[in-house]
């Protein structure tokens, strides 16, 4: 069975809330919060993220401003790039990756949501010239 | 301990790997390490214990402590901060930028990897730091400090790669300056005055290991 993975484009900005229920590729910009719970986000060469991220795993090649949460690992890959907080039992980084910030490794089971009452990074408001989402995007499910 | 000991690591103790090896750079040497251990063994009895590392992000060492220790750690390289300070030619405000430099409350933290950071540092800026270690460091939290016993001859950091609980992988990379004075233990141990040695170890490769704990 071929598995579902969508891609979101080099020229495709989002502002907002992105919730999604299968793989996700970001290769361009989005602000605010991703949840991806049961799923592998990647984050390409081209991504440029500012937001809060949850998913099951993350695989960072490009540039990440925000904390991550993942459930299973974060990968960060050659010059991929967080400047944010990392929750996950699992971190990779890699030799010519940049990080900075804290790894919380801690063996409670980190959950793949964002805590109630946290305001996501950017506030969900669409800017003229660029795609509207102002509500929650949900991606192919 | 013979002449040619001192001048120079005994082949036992530069054991260089061959390549695939850890984090695949055959050059790098790889020395043993008697302090580490102890500073494992510090936070095993920890619950989720917390760590301040010093250096520049090494993913295998992040990896290494997530592992073995379940632990948060905040990585704050200040290598880098000095190395921006040196180029900038600001050194003179680096001691202040220290003291507002650490987030961490205090008494929040476990366990400190500062590496040979010391060695790089003038004086003014070693004591703040010391402060700033001290002050965040919890009651019978550990402090990992390296110090070298000889001068360098050129401008290089090194980062302290674990390969295994004994054994540290030593990988220079250039720096914006050398070290500095070398400082006999007494100044070190001023340096971080409310804090007790718990073990010091001098290594045939000239680097000596000490292990700081602040008291309960």
């Amino acid at each position: 069975m071929e598995k579902d993975i969508v891609n979101i484009g080099k020229s495709v900005v989002i502002k907002g809330e992105l919730n999604g229920s299968e793989d996700l590729t970001i290769e361009g910009h989005v602000e605010g919060t991703i949840q991806l719970k049961e799923h592998v986000l990647t984050i390409g060469p081209n991504g440029r993220i500012k937001a809060q991220v949850f998913a099951k795993s993350v695989i960072v090649l490009g540039e990440v401003t925000g904390n991550v949460t993942a459930s299973d690992k974060v990968d960060i890959r050659d010059n991929g790039s967080v400047d944010g907080d990392i929750v996950s039992p699992r971190v990779a980084i890699a030799e010519g990756a940049h990080f900075r910030g804290s790894v919380d490794m801690q063996r409670k089971g980190a959950a793949a949501t964002p805590e109630k009452g946290k305001p996501a990074a950017a506030a969900a408001t669409p800017q003229q010239g660029q795609p509207a989402a102002g509500a929650p995007q949900r991606v192919g499910a | 301990m013979g002449l040619l000991d001192r001048l120079a690591p005994r082949k036992s103790d530069l054991d260089v790997r061959p390549p695939g090896s850890a984090s695949g750079q055959a050059d790098d040497p790889v020395f043993a390490t008697k302090a580490l251990p102890k500073f494992l063994q510090t936070l095993t009895s920890r619950e989720l214990p917390v760590l301040l590392d010093l250096g520049p992000v090494v993913g295998s060492n992040v990896s290494f402590f997530g592992e073995q220790l379940g632990c948060k750690i905040f990585v704050e390289d200040i290598f880098a901060d000095l190395d921006r300070h040196v180029r900038a030619g600001t050194l003179e405000e680096f001691p202040a930028f220290l003291k507002k430099r650490f987030p961490q409350a205090n008494d929040e933290v476990d366990g400190i990897l500062c590496w040979d950071l010391i060695d790089y540092l003038d004086r003014a800026a070693a004591q703040e730091l010391a402060t700033q270690l001290m002050r965040v460091l919890r009651p019978d939290g550990a402090l990992l400090g390296f110090f070298g016993s000889a001068p360098a001859q050129d401008a290089r950091y090194t980062k302290f790669i674990i390969v295994d609980e004994v054994n540290l992988k030593h990988r220079s990379y250039p720096a914006a300056r050398g070290r500095q004075a070398i400082l006999p233990n007494r100044d070190i141990i001023r340096l971080f005055s409310t804090l007790r040695v718990s073990d010091s170890f001098l290594l045939k490769n000239n680097l000596r290991e000490t292990l700081f704990r602040k008291p309960a």
